[in-house]
């Protein structure tokens, strides 16, 4: 382990609604407790699911690790990890209400920030941005003068396209604060997560991210996005790796024809994703022998667009073994301490409030 | 390379093409407003014949949103996979230091200067008073 390795996700788990009452104004506090909504529960992480939370991470009563001694003891000081990033999954993006939706995204980071931050100054923390675009804007501006805030976070298949220009505010002011662009896997529910309808099961679902990560990264590069903001770094969480060569490959097979209908797109795809878009190791979804991995590696054509990640505490291996097995060794200085210093503006430049 | 006499200057007209046959290859002849250009008929992608594409101009943008086109005319799109190729220069506008169709001289001479040869036969005559399409292949 390298000492000043990088954990780019991480996962504090909002132990429930009642946890962030304290970081919410008097109507919320109020509101929340008389209209009874104690819990908020994405489908995207059932709570007994396996691979939500690992076994030997669990509370007592099976609940995912909520405080950070459990991050501590488990992963930071386990590993000797010299930064992590806090990325909450904590579904903000599922009430309908802009309103609600912006006041547990505040609740949350405010709980992030005192109760993680302010706790271990090797933590970072990603800004999770409620799903209006305005109340999106003002969620950056708040949090972006405290330096420990080093991403914004979204979803992968949240309520439009990343691309669209609704949001290029937010992508402004993002690349303004030297904050990368954070997707994770997950949906706000808003469409079904497959194109062709509703999955009937836990495993479908999953499995589909992949598609609304192809679909966001697509939607980012048709409308301009990366190349508007060219100092915007795009960072997909918990996506998988494998698939992105072929993906690429496609998207950037298909610009050649027809690469007319969008001219501000004006050098291949797989380029502008390589300068702009990285992606965390885990899951990685490769074989695990070494021969297979570089392969992959070399369709990627790129060493650095990977960055070290746990996932803490979703379960992807046992015990410590914390790199994907078969990556070759004389690459991970890069993955867990140059990409993502590379990637990430504030880590260079050392986190204060 | 040998000229080749390939066509009456008014069997072409500008915007027009014709494909012709010479030192055993397909070759498509340019009308772009009254100058002549001349591309091999075989796209180095998966030797699509060009000459059943059609005709484009160049969309280029400052900015996402804002379209400049220009050169209407000017580009062939290859029929197969539609990747664009600049008539006057055969290359590829996606790629085009790596990616091009061969171009060939192509010009206009009269009939007169051809009466003093050498050229390659031709099946059809070649009158002094007139203007020829040559091409060097």
């Amino acid at each position: 382990m390298t000492i000043a390795a990088i954990d780019c996700d991480l996962h504090p788990a909002v132990p429930g609604v009642a946890a962030l009452l304290p970081y919410m104004d008097e109507y919320w506090r109020h509101t929340l407790v008389e209209r009874g909504i104690e819990a908020l529960e994405s489908a995207s992480y059932p709570p007994n699911a396996p691979s939500s939370v690992r076994a030997d991470w669990r509370g007592a009563k099976g609940q995912p690790p909520s405080d950070v001694g459990a991050l501590q003891a488990q992963a930071l000081d386990r590993w000797g990890t010299g930064a992590g990033i806090l990325n909450p999954l904590f579904p903000v993006q599922l009430p309908f209400s802009r309103d609600m939706s912006a006041a547990m995204a505040r609740a949350v980071n405010d709980w992030v920030r005192a109760e993680w931050l302010d706790r271990d100054a090797r933590l970072r923390a990603s800004i999770l941005l409620p799903n209006g675009v305005e109340e999106a804007l003002a969620e950056i501006e708040r949090l972006a003068p405290d330096t420990r805030f080093v991403q914004g976070l979204v979803l992968c298949m949240g309520e439009i396209p990343l691309g669209r220009r609704e949001w290029w505010p937010v992508h402004a002011a993002l690349e303004r604060h030297g904050l990368p662009l954070g997707i994770h896997a997950g949906s706000a529910w808003r469409h079904p997560p497959t194109s062709v309808g509703w999955p009937s099961w836990y495993v479908e679902e999953y499995a589909a991210n992949s598609l609304g990560f192809q679909a966001s990264l697509a939607s980012l590069l048709t409308e301009g996005v990366l190349g508007k903001f060219p100092g915007l770094k795009v960072v997909l969480i918990e996506s998988g790796v494998s698939w992105l060569p072929g993906f690429l490959w496609r998207l950037t097979k298909g610009w050649k024809g027809v690469r007319f209908e969008i001219p501000w797109v004006d050098r291949p795809p797989s380029e502008i994703v390589r300068d702009q878009v990285r992606l965390t190791i885990r899951p990685f979804d490769a074989p695990e022998d070494g021969e297979t991995v570089a392969r992959m590696l070399d369709h990627l054509r790129s060493d650095e667009m990977l960055l070290w990640a746990t996932d803490w505490p979703h379960a992807h291996f046992e015990g410590d073994a914390t790199v994907p097995a078969g990556l070759p060794a004389g690459l991970l200085p890069k993955i867990m301490v140059k990409n993502p210093r590379a990637t990430y503006a504030r880590l260079r430049e050392g986190g204060s409030a | 390379m040998a000229r080749h006499v390939v066509a009456p200057v008014a069997e072409i007209p500008p915007g027009g093409r014709k494909v012709v046959e010479a030192d055993g290859k397909r070759i498509i002849i340019f009308n772009l407003s009254g100058e002549f250009f001349a591309l091999l008929d075989r796209c180095p992608h998966q030797g699509g014949p060009l000459s059943g594409g059609i005709l484009c101009g160049l969309t280029q943008s400052d900015a996402p949103g804002t379209y400049r086109f220009s050169r209407a005319g000017e580009f062939i799109r290859c029929p197969w996979h539609q990747w664009e190729f600049d008539i006057r220069t055969g290359k590829s506008w996606f790629d085009p230091r790596r990616t091009k169709v061969r171009p060939f001289p192509a010009a206009v001479a009269t009939g007169a200067e051809l009466a003093e040869g050498p050229y390659v036969a031709e099946t059809f005559p070649v009158l002094v008073e007139d203007a020829y399409v040559v091409l060097e292949a």
